[in-house]
């Protein structure tokens, strides 16, 4: 699935690194956590978050993760954007709650970091 | 790669926003190495999870990294409280973080059992009133470019 796609499943707007828009994306995780979200370390490459601070960058970055969508509407400050296209990470920020919108992402396909 | 490149951090204690900026700058610079990926990535979650602990709990520290030819050594020294109890303090879950740092997405008992996980050499000493220094290993393969 592309980052594109996973915006309009969720009414995502884009709020940076547009070009990247096209990367390829096979699975996600959905944590406020960050502890948790490192500690297991897959190829997932979305993380879905209510967390909105330099730290949720800081984690995907660490991840090598491609993309991060903030539920619930929210934004990052520009602090976070700056990071994001410094590193080159994709931030969206859907309306949708987080257990919609991970639900949604993973009927169109999106599997989950499964232990299986 | 045949010669030893040494990073140094001083990780400031003051700034949870910056926690994790001296895991960034190693990350960059291993990319230029020509270690693997997945390497890569351990290697910059057990700094990122030390550098988190250091501001948390010791009002900073030092990071010494040293990348060798056939590991990388990271070793981070603070002067902090110190922890009275080490086996404790590694069980997955258990806590003495802050309520306001768990608001921040940490703080739940993960750092030091993830610094393990992910390395391949984990050595922890600590005493109260003096401070903790966490070495970590972690190895590389053989014939890198």
């Amino acid at each position: 699935m592309k980052i594109r796609e996973i915006s309009e499943i969720l009414g995502a707007e884009v709020l940076c690194c547009h070009e990247l828009l096209d990367t390829d994306v096979h699975s996600a995780c959905g944590c406020d956590l960050m502890s948790d979200v490192l500690a297991f370390v897959k190829d997932q490459s979305v993380l879905l978050t209510g967390l909105v601070n330099l730290q949720s960058i800081r984690t995907a970055d660490m991840m090598d993760m491609k993309c991060i969508v903030f539920v619930r509407g929210k934004k990052p400050d520009d602090a976070m954007l700056n990071l994001a296209v410094e590193r080159g990470i994709v931030l969206l920020s859907s309306p949708l709650r987080m257990y919609i919108a991970c639900g949604r992402l993973y009927s169109a396909g999106l599997a989950g970091m499964s232990e299986e | 790669m045949t010669e030893q490149l040494v990073l140094n951090y001083s990780i400031a204690g003051d700034d949870f926003t910056k926690a994790g900026e001296a895991a960034a700058d190693f990350k960059t610079v291993l990319k230029k190495t020509g270690v693997p990926p997945d390497i890569i990535r351990r290697a910059a979650i057990c700094m990122y999870e030390g550098e988190i602990n250091m501001v948390i709990h010791a009002d900073g520290g030092d990071a010494e990294i040293i990348i060798g030819a056939d590991k990388i050594e990271i070793i981070l020294a603070d002067r902090g409280p110190g922890i009275p109890d080490i086996e404790l303090a590694m069980q997955e879950g258990y806590t003495t973080a802050p309520e306001n740092i768990r608001s921040l997405g940490f703080g739940a008992g993960m750092g030091l059992p993830n610094m393990k996980r992910y390395s391949d050499g984990f050595d922890i000493k600590s005493a109260p009133g003096v401070g903790t220094t966490v070495k970590m290993t972690i190895m590389l393969p053989k014939n890198r470019e």
